[in-house]
């Protein structure tokens, strides 16, 4: 899994029907310690979360694991949202 | 597998219900020589790691199967904890 932050959200009328009413996020990968890396990526929400907050993304076929994503097209899910990071010193 | 350094921890209250009670752990790939390669990113642990220790990792949905039957939503499991490992260095 990645950590990544939300930054915004993604609105799509025509899409496959077993994605109807399930939201989704442009999420910004991050390392550990808050600094921004890799491309933007759109996850489905599985945990109510919002715009700024960091969370925790499970990427490929794992991703359909999320709860309600049995079967979906899907390949990449918020599954948590992060309360805190701790890595150890000089890490 | 892959080899990696777990060098922190992530607490996540509000998450998907399959992941109560399992530790996520932030883990650092490393190559034979124990220098950092690639970048961080967060495992299930199913083995009891802690931070600091040298541990191998599995890579897609196959993270989720020590917690069978329960169907984890992992895409990257800690399943061992490495005692040491031995390598034979070749040279040109």
């Amino acid at each position: 899994m990645i950590l990544a932050r939300i930054v915004g959200t993604v609105v799509a009328t025509r899409k496959d029907p077993r994605l109807v009413s399930n939201k989704l996020l442009v999420a910004r990968p991050m390392d550990p310690h808050g600094k921004s890396e890799g491309n933007y990526l759109v996850a489905v929400d599985t945990v109510d979360a919002g715009v700024g907050e960091t969370v925790l993304i499970v990427s490929g076929s794992s991703a359909r694991m999320a709860s309600g994503m049995k079967d979906c097209p899907v390949d990449a899910a918020v599954v948590g949202i992060v309360d805190t990071v701790e890595v150890a010193a000089g890490d | 597998m892959q080899l990696a350094k777990v060098i922190g921890d992530v607490v996540v209250t509000r998450k998907d219900d399959s992941l109560t009670g399992i530790k996520l752990m932030v883990v650092q790939p490393i190559a034979a020589d124990g220098s950092n390669a690639g970048r961080t990113l967060v495992a299930v642990d199913a083995v009891g790691a802690g931070v600091g220790e040298t541990v191998f990792f599995v890579r897609g949905k196959e993270a989720s199967f020590p917690f069978y039957p329960t169907e984890v939503p992992a895409d990257a499991g800690i399943v061992g904890i490495v005692d040491h490992y031995d390598l034979e260095e070749f040279t040109n």
